[in-house]
């Protein structure tokens, strides 16, 4: 019963945690908007959440799996500035807010499906 | 990594940007003053901003205020003779504050902490929500 469970919730789990690391490297890139030489990152939201899949499918048996601290490590990458700047900052605000509010859309549309499948499941288990 | 860092960054930004604002206050409000000679003259201030890299270890990047320097600018010589603190050769000594790139700075700043006010307030939201999941 446990690993059905684990079946339903882990894919949102996996996700919310990458977003919430997308949402932190983001904001980490918009606080230091002026800051001289900083280099913007970003993760592959696709590529992680894809490699996060793959393990999981791989050792789905196995007791306490998923190494889930920084699942998406291997795909933060260097942002490619739209302009050069005299300064070496490679952020760009609009690019950056734009990332920001999609990646919290994401994270809140995946929270409502999460909510859903646990009143789905709630429904299932009062059986009225 | 959590939302909850995403406080501690944006809250170093806002501070980093109250800093900045703080110097374009003194240039602004010293735009005016006048020395007898050009060690006295007011130097516009210049805060430099440095990055406070956590993000390999889990956390989020901030930034800090890592000095706040005087800028190389010299300060612009004046003829007035009839000046009070003019020199036995008649000059004084404005500060070499550029009111337009002050205004630039000011208006850069105000923007980036209005951005980070908006990061915080959607963070909450978001951990709210993760909060109130399943109810």
């Amino acid at each position: 019963m446990a690993s059905g469970f684990n079946t339903v919730f882990n894919p949102h789990r996996q996700a919310l945690n990458l977003l919430e690391q997308r949402l932190g490297l983001i904001s980490g890139n918009l606080a230091n908007a002026s800051t001289p030489g900083y280099k913007a990152r970003d993760l592959d939201f696709t590529q992680a959440m894809q490699a996060v899949e793959k393990d999981a499918q791989g050792a789905s048996s196995a007791k306490g799996h998923l190494p889930l601290r920084g699942a998406g490590a291997g795909h933060v990458m260097y942002r490619t500035p739209l302009q050069p700047s005299l300064d070496g900052n490679t952020v760009d605000a609009q690019t950056e807010k734009a990332a920001f509010a999609e990646a919290a859309v994401r994270y809140e549309s995946t929270l409502s499906l999460l909510s859903r499948r646990i009143s789905g499941l709630r429904a299932v288990l009062k059986g009225d | 990594m959590g939302l909850d860092k995403i406080f501690g960054a944006a809250g170093t930004a806002l501070a980093a940007q109250t800093v900045r604002l703080n110097t374009v206050a003194s240039n602004l409000a010293n735009v005016d003053t006048v020395a007898s000679a050009p060690e006295a003259a007011y130097r516009p201030r210049v805060p430099v901003f440095q990055s406070v890299l956590r993000s390999t270890e889990g956390g989020v990047d901030g930034v800090r205020v890592a000095d706040v320097r005087q800028s190389e600018v010299l300060p612009t010589p004046r003829y007035a003779p009839a000046h009070p603190l003019a020199n036995e050769d008649g000059y004084i000594f404005e500060s070499g504050v550029n009111v337009i790139e002050e205004m630039a700075n000011m208006t850069d700043a105000s923007r980036s902490y209005q951005t980070n006010i908006e990061l915080v307030s959607t963070a909450k939201r978001l951990l709210l929500a993760t909060l109130r999941l399943g109810q």
